[in-house]
């Protein structure tokens, strides 16, 4: 029998996000509509405290609990407290858009549902509550990606879903087949079953299950589903499809590596490699030529999991792979969030050529896109700056130098792109267009968003230490 | 100290950020001239303490990120002092000279000061990272400069300087993670790398993190073939923005050189110095003759840069390549590379300025569309003609001494390379003559005059003139007196070496 560590307040910060979640349904029920902003309140509330839980949570042991199936520790607490963080962000991003809108109630529980899912991936200890967490984390998602009810978010609605329903049922086989060869789920067990499993078995049950996991981050070859997501859904939707779900998944995928497969016999530092060359290349080189800012930052955004990639592949071989991943993560996620968060704050402007005149209507607004696009460039002393020092020297460290090489120069051509959305602020803009129109709340996270990443970089000392931290296994 | 230097001006950037835009022009360029008169002060008093015997002063290391080996460390020694100074001096030109600018001042002056403290930043950084984040903030300030503020192709040009440079950066990048990775205990900070010597023995991993930090350098100071970059930056930048481009940017490669790749890799320069003299040759000679074929005057100068950065590399090169049978003369060498370093700065600084004024005026740089303006402009065809005749390195002015210290000082150990890049004056001589005649002698012809100039060719004005002539000035001080200079550099060249004979 496993021991008695089913105490719901190990859960904390999930449990607040569903309570908050279920509360929110019922309380829109009946308040009226233009009271429903209550829920949205009541939801970054629930997020706010779930991130002080797990901040306290933190500074215990490290331990698994719910049987084997839930892991407590630095893992899942930066996990938790960079994707209620970004939650946070995604509600101040949309509270202002969605009020008084006639749905408003349902769509702040379906944002917290799909980010409870994010919770449950980050802190997943077993194969079955992975497939679980997946599953919470796509559902919602789908609904929110078609929120709007129009052409484009039907479309990236029923993409999104397609996809995601295959990819599914492919991680679904793959935990079937792991199970087949290590006769359980649970990763602390795994990892010395599977150690003696036939090596086909594993490496297509591993396959797989990786499947989900690079659909849910974004990463080729599960990727289809994100252009067309994130361009046709609204721009706060866009954010939160375009990171969140991303840090549950590549925390799933690194405890993966870290510890089911540490031991097994499968060439997974290559195999890894190889998906973070095809992420960042595929994304960087569709990016270049794109028009629409949601669809240039949703290929950007691919490209960075290939970045997000490098800790995982030399996971285990370097000691710096784990505070590498966790800090590009939390830095990704506040930088990649600002700037879209300048895409909330000017609803009129879809394309580079709308942003013609910015540098003189709103010079504020440009610094903080600047400083968020340069930031996801990794240009110092943003945190994404320290990210890429962290993983390249991580990838190196792990003897995967050439990795890095390939990362860097891919980073210069991400470069590209991201000018190309700066440089038409400078010029002037053309006769017939009007002035922005800008949506203060977002203009301030934006602001919030760009000085952050900033002092993140900064502070990068202070972060790294707490980084460190044993797995639980 | 250093911190304050180096901090000022973006803390003053930041204030001026949040006086509204509608308040009084002058009052921004009154903010940003006397910042920068204060920098040179202080810049100044640091040099009074300064103790002559060499070694590193006024350090301050501070804890930063010390999981990942990273402090803030700063300090100065006979390298950086130099350029530190020159730094001041430019930038409070450059605050001088945009008096009369109106378009968007606060932003300019805001960005100014920034791109202040990143160069200094750079010059006194004892921390690879620090020096990284510096560097990339140059190149970032620097494209807002010319994207904000150029003519022409300014946009086009500002991407591709980006671009160019940024690649740089990340070979760097790349080259201090392998030099982290290999020094044990993992550190990037520069002066226990070069106490620990970390790659000593390992041929092959020392020579690929020379290759990635040497092309990275080599980007920024600009060599050929990593050269192309400069030329459209150069035309399509402000006068201010090419001034400081050409006066400071360029010298961060340099100096990195100096500062990093000597000390840091000295096996592996031993080993690899003939690449650079042979780059240093070709980059002095190529840079001449493209700049020989110009007709643009700012086109023109800026390829007479890449033709003095050669001298530069060239030297460098020269100092790594031989026994210890030639130590007075790599010493020389070395010596004359910095030297050239700031007297490099002030001269094209000033011409710069001077191309600036030019444009200002007739609103193109190309030099057919000009003649005989020495009759309508005397004052401003004399300090062209003397920043020119300083520039070809005539004696009496720093060029000069520059030129001879690195000729000589190369022409030991290098002598086929030095020869061959003693051709490289002559080129230079004859190009700057030409353009002189061209648009200063014969008869009067001005291209139509722009919009807005109420009479044609004004000669120089009055803060035109204080930006330019104290340039030129301290040039011929160089020139004549450079010993208060020299007894700065040779104790740390001297020591550059040493670090280098291990």
């Amino acid at each position: 029998m496993p021991p008695m560590n089913e105490n719901p307040v190990h859960l904390l910060p999930e449990v607040l996000l569903a309570a908050s979640a279920v509360l929110g349904l019922l309380l829109g029920a009946w308040l009226p509509r233009r009271r429903q902003w209550l829920t949205g309140a009541l939801a970054a509330v629930a997020c706010a405290a779930g991130i002080v839980a797990a901040a306290i949570a933190a500074a215990d042991p490290v331990r698994t609990v719910f049987g084997d199936s839930f892991a407590l520790d630095t893992l899942t607490a930066t996990g938790r407290i960079v994707i209620l963080g970004a939650t946070l962000l995604v509600l101040a991003l949309a509270l202002p858009r969605m009020h008084a809108d006639p749905r408003e109630t349902e769509f702040y529980v379906l944002l917290q549902l799909a980010s409870a899912g994010a919770l449950m991936l980050a802190g997943a200890q077993d194969l079955l509550l992975l497939a679980a967490a997946y599953l919470l984390a796509s559902v919602p998602a789908y609904a929110l990606a078609g929120f709007r009810k129009d052409g484009p978010g039907t479309e990236a609605a029923l993409k999104f879903y397609v996809v995601g329903a295959l990819l599914g049922v492919v991680m679904l086989g793959g935990v079937t087949v792991l199970l087949a060869a290590g006769r359980t789920t649970s990763y602390p067990m795994l990892r010395t079953e599977l150690a003696e499993a036939p090596g086909g078995l594993v490496a297509v049950g591993t396959l797989a299950l990786l499947a989900g996991l690079l659909f849910k981050a974004g990463g080729v070859p599960g990727h289809f589903w994100v252009p067309d997501a994130v361009q046709g859904s609204s721009a706060p939707v866009a954010a939160f499809l375009a990171t969140i779900p991303k840090i549950g998944a590549l925390v799933a995928f690194y405890r993966l590596a870290a510890v089911p497969l540490a031991d097994a016999d499968l060439p997974w530092a290559g195999l890894v490699a190889v998906l973070a060359v095809a992420s960042m290349t595929l994304g960087n080189l569709a990016a270049f030529f794109q028009q629409d800012v949601k669809r240039l930052l949703a290929y950007s955004t691919i490209s960075q999991v290939g970045y997000l990639l490098l800790p995982v592949a030399v996971a285990g071989r370097t000691d710096l792979d784990q505070r590498a991943l966790l800090y590009y993560l939390a830095g990704y996620a506040l930088t990649n969030l600002g700037a879209f968060a300048v895409v909330c704050a000017l609803p009129g402007a879809h394309t580079l050529d709308d942003y013609r005149g910015l540098a003189r209507a709103h010079p504020a607004l440009l610094a903080s896109l600047a400083v968020c696009l340069l930031g996801l460039v990794g240009t110092p002393p943003t945190a994404v700056f320290l990210g890429k020092l962290e993983v390249f020297s991580a990838a190196f460290d792990g003897g995967y130098a050439w990795l890095a090489v390939v990362a860097a120069v891919n980073t210069v051509a991400s470069l590209f792109y991201y000018l190309r959305w700066i440089g038409p602020a400078f010029r002037t803009p053309g006769a017939a267009r009007e002035p922005h129109a800008t949506s203060r709340p977002a203009a301030v996270v934006a602001y919030a968003a760009a000085a952050g990443s900033v002092v993140l970089g900064v502070l990068g000392g202070v972060v790294l230490d707490v980084l460190d931290g044993p797995l639980a296994r | 100290m250093l911190t304050a230097i180096v901090l000022l001006p973006t803390a003053m950037a930041a204030l001026l950020l949040c006086v509204p835009r509608g308040a009084p022009r002058h009052l921004f360029l009154t903010a940003w001239a006397s910042t920068t008169a204060v920098e040179l002060v202080l810049t100044v008093i640091v040099w009074a303490g300064y103790r002559a015997d060499g070694g590193m002063q006024y350090e301050t290391r501070a804890r930063w990120i010390p999981s990942a080996g990273i402090s803030y460390h700063i300090g100065v020694d006979g390298l950086s002092l130099p350029l530190v100074a020159l730094t001041c001096v430019l930038f409070l030109a450059c605050a001088l000279y945009a008096w009369r600018d109106t378009r968007r001042v606060r932003e300019f002056a805001a960005l100014f000061l920034f791109l202040q403290t990143t160069c200094l930043g750079l010059f006194v950084a004892l921390d690879l990272i620090l020096f990284f984040v510096f560097f990339d903030l140059s190149i970032v300030a620097m494209y807002f400069v010319i994207a904000g503020w150029g003519h022409k192709n300014a946009a086009r040009s500002a991407l591709k300087f980006f671009l160019y440079t940024f690649i740089g950066s990340l070979a760097l990048l790349l080259g201090f993670i392998g030099l982290y990775l290999a020094a044990d205990p993992h550190t990037f900070d520069i002066v226990e790398l070069t106490d620990a010597n970390p790659l000593a023995g390992r041929t092959t991993y020392g020579a690929l993190v020379l290759l990635a930090i040497g092309v990275g350098l080599a980007v920024k100071t600009p060599t050929v073939p990593f050269h192309t970059w400069l030329p459209p930056a150069h035309t399509d930048a402000p006068a201010a923005g090419s001034a400081i481009l050409a006066g400071v940017l360029l010298k961060m490669g340099a100096y990195g050189f100096l500062r990093i790749a000597l000390p840091v890799l000295p096996g592996a320069w031993r080993d690899h110095a003939l690449v650079f003299v042979v780059v240093g040759v070709v980059s002095v000679l190529y840079g001449a003759l493209v700049a020989l074929a110009q007709t643009d005057f700012k086109r023109m100068v800026a390829y007479t840069s890449v033709n003095h950065m050669g001298y530069i590399v060239l030297a460098i090169g020269a100092a790594g390549a031989v026994g210890s049978d030639q130590e007075e003369a790599r010493r020389l060498a070395v010596t004359g590379s910095l030297f050239q370093m700031v007297s490099h700065g002030l001269l094209t600084g000033a011409l710069f300025l001077l191309a600036g004024v030019l444009y200002e005026r007739g609103r193109t740089y190309e030099m057919p569309a000009y003649s005989g303006v020495a009759g309508r402009a005397p004052v401003f065809a004399a300090l062209t003609g003397v920043a020119a005749f300083a520039s070809l390195g005539l004696p009496g002015f720093s060029g000069f001494i520059a030129e001879f210290q690195i000729l000589t000082g190369s022409l030991g150990p290098q002598p086929v390379a030095t020869g061959l890049a003693v051709l490289g004056i002559l080129l230079t001589a004859g190009l700057f003559l030409r353009a002189l005649q061209q648009v200063f002698l014969g008869p009067l012809r001005l291209p139509l005059a722009a919009p807005g100039t109420d009479r044609p060719f004004p000669d120089i004005r009055r803060h035109e003139g204080l930006a330019i002539v104290p340039l030129l000035v301290l040039g011929v001080v160089l020139g004549i007196a450079p010993r208060f200079v020299l007894d700065v550099i040779e104790p740390a060249s001297r020591t550059v070496l040493e670090l280098l004979a291990r």
